[in-house]
């Protein structure tokens, strides 16, 4: 034991002469407040973060009972506790809360560290807060994942979980670390465990080609679903992440998919004739909201999700009704209309009553999604450049979370702290995925292999 | 013919005038004032009449419509190509069409599908009103997705703001 703590003390004044890789913390931000509103849902303020911009974390590698194989990993379990080190760092380092160091610039704790830490090591550092794991092969191949948050002034520990995945899924495993790090330490719900669902882009501006994938929220799992022969566009998760409706031209003309992730099978959500797009779930899973032209007419309808039954109609106006996002609750759908000249947003009730008008800034504001916490509305707003902005449900409140020449389509992470968009580049109209919290701070790229557009991020795994 | 020579007129002083409309980058050649005659099989080029290919090479460019920002209405330029287009589908009887409603790339996702949609349906309407029976023209929109034009300018967008008639062969 003695010579265990010997070596890693040796490592930590090693270490201390090379200066921890962190991010440079931005300057604080002042108070940003959301003002309260009228229209029932959530409210909330936005606070300032400053104090979290010092707050260091450090997440070592995750330690090991026995080195052995696993199909997680070519060199074994010891190794998969580096890579389960990092996947939780990066996950943090992105998010831009905490300024965590990872398992590449730290010593490597001991197995019966992981419950026992070896506070001298760590309170030597500018680590406030302590991040052990440990990860344990059985012999099935199951992997037993543990989590463990420490305060290391107060040497104590702060929160612990654990979770048994199969070998294909141990970055699920870290990602649910990383939630339940940032969970505890923020007060935010998580959102690092989901997945996203997003068109691929390929070729020339005139002849694109576009393709649905899936992906982890942090962009590794990546997978192609369509082979890019008919373009695919607009994809949504169902809640429950088993289908992804979606939008084809497989038929000649814009129709709506629905492909069943377990069994791969694609059913069509109506069978109308008409050109049928913009599919939205309901909260609860039951309901598919789309958007048909009838004689160069669009307007919104819903339909069972679990097929059968007769669509029913929810806008009946001359203009041009698209889109749908649920409130949380399910009660109301936030929608986008031209009936008064130009692209506008409008509220009503989930059985299509009660619509009104709640956008009354200057521009046009279009795509309208509600957060998963009710109490923002993130939309396009259009007045010359195209910008990400956010409102509350009541339409005041107006803030623009980004400034450049074409950014559209605003989704929200599961906790509804971030927002998801892309980018449209000016002339070579590349795309690309992008995602900025509600503060309009931390505007981060989301790597993707080939050009993407059109992002949609599931609800937290389960 | 008299009427065909004042709407020539009409849609060149237009052209001309300071209105509202930016005219595409190319603009099509001015409109044949004599009907289209059809070439016999096996014609010029070896061209079969009532094909896309035919269709395209007799409308000279009149086989599509352009439309300002956010707009579906038909214009008087429109309305002529638009004639030109029933009066070929009207000498070829058996002929099919489909009009793709386009928009630029300065508007979002979704609505350029619904506004594409109305683009290929005014076009649709207007040649139903000139004699073309509706059940041989179907319409589709492409939205932004099919830009011929590809800068970021006010040229190339007035280019992609467009409706074009396709024969079915």
């Amino acid at each position: 034991m003695m010579t265990v703590r010997t070596f890693l003390l040796g490592i930590a004044l090693a270490a201390a002469a090379v200066p921890a890789a962190a991010q440079d913390a931005p300057a604080p931000a002042p108070s940003i407040e959301v003002p309260e509103f009228d229209e029932g849902g959530l409210t909330g303020t936005v606070t300032d973060e400053s104090a979290w911009q010092d707050l260091g974390i450090a997440i070592p590698a995750f330690a090991t009972n026995a080195d052995r194989p696993t199909p997680a990993n070519a060199q074994g379990t010891a190794a998969l506790g580096v890579e389960l080190g990092r996947v939780v760092f990066n996950d943090l380092r992105n998010n831009g809360l905490f300024r965590p160091v990872g398992p590449d610039s730290l010593p490597r704790p001991a197995y019966a560290q992981i419950t026992a830490p070896a506070w001298g090591t760590w309170r030597g550092r500018s680590a406030e807060m302590l991040v052990h794991g440990y990860v344990r092969a059985a012999d099935s191949g199951q992997l037993t994942v543990g989590c463990y948050l420490y305060d290391v002034q107060l040497q104590q520990e702060l929160v612990r979980e654990g979770w048994v995945v199969a070998p294909t899924d141990w970055r699920r495993a870290a990602h649910k670390c990383a939630d339940l790090v940032y969970s505890r330490l923020s007060g935010e719900s998580p959102f690092f465990d989901s997945k996203i669902a997003y068109i691929a882009e390929t070729g020339p501006k005139d002849n694109r080609v576009k393709r649905l994938a899936i992906m982890d929220s942090d962009g590794a799992n990546h997978r192609f679903i369509t082979n890019g022969q008919s373009t695919a566009l607009t994809p949504r998760y169902s809640p429950d992440y088993s289908k992804i409706a979606y939008v084809s031209y497989a038929n000649g003309y814009a129709r709506i998919f629905v492909y069943d992730i377990g069994t791969g099978r694609q059913t069509l959500v109506t069978e109308s004739q008409g050109t049928t797009f913009a599919p939205r779930w309901s909260p609860d899973g039951r309901w598919i909201l789309y958007s048909m032209a009838v004689a160069g007419n669009t307007d919104i309808y819903r339909v069972s999700a679990s097929g059968g039954g007769s669509p029913q109609r929810l806008t009946d106006t001359p203009g041009i009704d698209v889109g749908g996002s649920y409130s949380p609750d399910g009660t109301r759908i936030v929608f986008e209309s031209d009936r008064s000249g130009s692209q506008q947003i409008y509220v009503m009730n989930a059985d299509g009553s009660n619509q009104r008008r709640i956008s009354f800034f200057g521009g046009r504001a279009a795509t309208p999604e509600w957060s998963p916490r009710g109490d923002q509305i993130a939309f396009t707003h259009i007045a010359g450049d195209l910008r990400i902005a956010v409102m509350s449900p009541g339409g005041g409140g107006l803030r623009h979370l980004t400034n450049s020449w074409q950014d559209e389509a605003p989704t929200w992470a599961p906790n509804g702290r971030i927002v998801q968009f892309f980018r449209t580049q000016r002339n070579s109209g590349e795309t690309s995925i992008w995602q900025v919290d509600l503060t309009g701070r931390n505007e981060r790229r989301l790597p993707t292999p080939v050009g993407a557009s059109d992002p949609a991020w599931g609800p937290v795994l389960p | 013919m008299r009427k065909i020579a004042i709407a020539v007129t009409l849609a060149g002083a237009l052209a001309l005038s300071a209105c509202k409309k930016d005219p595409p980058e190319e603009l099509p050649p001015p409109p044949q004032t004599s009907t289209p005659t059809p070439s016999g099989p096996g014609g010029p080029g070896g061209v079969v009449p009532g094909t896309q290919e035919h269709f395209a090479q007799q409308m000279q460019g009149r086989d599509t419509i352009y439309f300002d920002t956010d707009r579906f209405d038909i214009d008087a330029e429109d309305q002529a190509s638009l004639r030109q287009q029933a009066q070929y589908l009207q000498q070829f009887p058996d002929v099919r069409a489909t009009v793709e409603g386009h928009c630029d790339e300065r508007g979002t996702r979704e609505y350029n599908l619904a506004l594409g949609e109305r683009r290929a349906n005014a076009a649709k309407n207007y040649l139903v009103s000139l004699g073309v029976p509706a059940n041989r023209i179907t319409t589709v929109s492409y939205g932004k997705e099919r830009p011929v034009a590809l800068g970021s300018n006010e040229q190339a967008w007035a280019r992609n703001r467009r409706a074009v008639t396709i024969v079915l062969n």
